[in-house]
């Protein structure tokens, strides 16, 4: 493979296209330093004032903390059952499986609006009120059909000679699991980890049908934005989360790259 | 035997979970859309009022047709637009295609919420393509058209779905055997004709994979149409939050989200031969 020209219309192309989907992130950045509350052009001077006015904003940072608790919460639970699944579909042939999988699947492809109303008809017919939970319940549906796949493409990846090797040497299964097998897809699972923490932090869809009095933070973006004198504010704090969120991802990335390439191999 | 018992360990405890969270609330929903009313008593008669409410509506047909239009225009024009991309990228991106891939992919993991309400930057009245329309006396006075329009609607989806429509076009040109485009050219073929023949036929499951994916999810959104559609660019998925929001009229809403599930239903098994689910996760 040569070297990608520089100067090709192609090269062109992908540079126009990334201007494309970098331009609004660029202007929300830039408007996070103008001096005004109107984000309209043209630009009235540079000041720190709302990077620095961000610590005062209670509602602001606790709507921040509710989405982190929830994107922790059904992370976790999404890891766990996504990581059993996945076991039992890559290790295990059962009448059923293909179906299983479909319907597990399901969620991906299921309009949000939909799922998003089905749950709230669900916990108002049984009487749960709307919480945080019910938010993270929501968020676990549609991060445990990600988490599966990534970690069942893991476990195909390597041979299972050296599960096979630890039962022969006097592990029990639940041993070998524990102590081979969920070892070597530490990687995936902790890609898996952060792309439906990622997914959860920045889920609005589902989140708006089901929070209660607490807000998670898209749904509390959601609702400044009718605000405008509000706005400079929130699109500070969106810079902030932007940086953070594009470190997690580089890192989620790397992790399954190195997840998806040193498979052990016993050949 | 053993067997047996450890993946009934395994499964159980996802599957139940899937089930009273996912399989259970849209059994809720269709057990809804047949009563009388959202709360009180009316809540504990059954009718099929919803649905002739439903069916008797025109406007509430015509709006899913519009959504499936809408969709379909979004997916056409994410997916004309990305194939060039991942196939500069798989071809002549070199050793650092998958580099120049993650950089595109980067922005779309960050506030999907913020991303869109950037577009009214853009697209607003004050903004930066009204400023710029004026500066350079194309126009007049600063137009509002282009805000709060159907077209701002694609626009904006457009620019959301582009990076997850190239990943499965990538994928799927990644798997392109190269010696069969060396074979073809040996056999005469001119370049545009090694691509309509080879490359496209080969990568066609990819392409649709990356339809579906950007036209099944386009056809429930509202967030994006009440952002920057205003009245013109309204979608059906509008129209169901309407009826859980405002309206409070949760038994129709739950007959107009049936009927989107039973759309989308009927898409994924036209489009299931062509999909790999995996292609979704990048896995």
């Amino acid at each position: 493979m040569r070297a990608p020209s520089i100067f090709s219309f192609g090269f062109a192309y992908y540079l126009l296209l990334a201007l494309f989907l970098y331009l609004p992130i660029v202007l929300l950045i830039i408007f996070s330093f103008n001096d005004s509350t109107l984000l309209v052009f043209p630009f009235k001077g540079f000041t720190l004032k709302w990077y620095q006015s961000l610590s005062n904003a209670r509602e602001l940072l606790d709507a921040v903390r509710n989405s982190i608790l929830v994107g922790l919460f059904s992370s976790f639970v999404a890891v766990i059952f996504g990581t059993m699944a996945a076991l039992a579909i890559a290790r295990f042939n059962f009448p059923g499986r293909s179906f299983f999988l479909a319907i597990s699947s399901l969620p991906l492809v299921i309009p949000y609006v939909v799922l998003g109303v089905a749950m709230l008809l669900l916990f108002a017919q049984v009487g749960v009120e709307l919480s945080l939970f019910t938010v993270a319940a929501a968020h676990t549906v549609i991060n445990i059909p990600y988490v599966m796949l990534i970690v069942a493409a893991r476990l195909a990846g390597f041979e299972q000679n050296l599960e096979e090797a630890a039962m022969d040497l006097g592990a029990t299964y639940w041993g070998m699991l524990m102590r081979v097998t969920l070892p070597i897809s530490a990687p995936a699972l902790i890609a898996a980890f952060l792309s439906s923490f990622t997914t959860s932090f920045d889920e609005f869809a589902l989140a708006f049908f089901l929070t209660g009095t607490d807000n998670t933070l898209p749904v509390y973006l959601y609702s400044q934005l009718r605000f405008p004198n509000r706005l400079p504010l929130v699109v500070t704090l969106a810079a902030i989360i932007m940086l953070v969120s594009v470190i997690l991802i580089v890192f989620s990335e790397w992790l399954r790259r190195v997840g998806t390439k040193d498979v052990p191999r016993t050949s | 035997m053993e067997s047996r018992s450890r993946l009934t360990t395994l499964l159980a405890p996802p599957a139940l979970w899937l089930f009273l969270l996912f399989i259970l609330p849209l059994g809720i929903m269709a057990v809804f859309s047949f009563r009388a009313g959202s709360f009180g008593a009316e809540r504990e008669q059954f009718t099929l009022e919803n649905y002739q409410q439903f069916f008797a509506n025109r406007s509430y047909l015509n709006l899913l047709g519009q959504s499936v239009v809408i969709a379909f225009q979004t997916a056409l024009i994410t997916v004309v637009l990305s194939y060039p991309l991942a196939y500069f990228l798989s071809f002549r991106g070199g050793a650092s295609r998958v580099t120049l891939l993650t950089i595109l992919i980067v922005p779309a993991w960050t506030s999907f919420l913020l991303r869109i309400f950037a577009w009214k930057l853009i697209l607003g009245s004050g903004g930066i393509l009204n400023t710029a329309l004026l500066s350079l006396n194309v126009i007049e006075e600063a137009s509002p058209l282009l805000i709060y329009s159907r077209a701002a609607v694609i626009v904006t989806l457009v620019y959301v779905w582009i990076p997850f429509a190239t990943l499965p076009i990538f994928a799927a040109l990644e798997r392109v055997d190269r010696r069969l485009l060396e074979a073809a050219a040996d056999l005469g073929c001119a370049p545009w004709q090694v691509f309509l023949r080879v490359t496209l036929p080969l990568t066609l499951p990819g392409v649709i994979a990356a339809f579906f994916f950007v036209f099944i999810p386009t056809l429930g959104e509202w967030v994006t149409p009440a952002l920057v559609g205003g009245a013109q660019g309204v979608m059906y998925g509008n129209l169901i939050q309407d009826q859980f929001v405002r309206a409070l009229n949760w038994p129709l809403g739950a007959v107009m989200s049936l009927v989107l599930m039973a759309l989308v239903l009927i898409f994924i098994v036209i489009f299931n031969r062509f999909i790999r689910v995996s292609d979704l996760a990048g896995a």
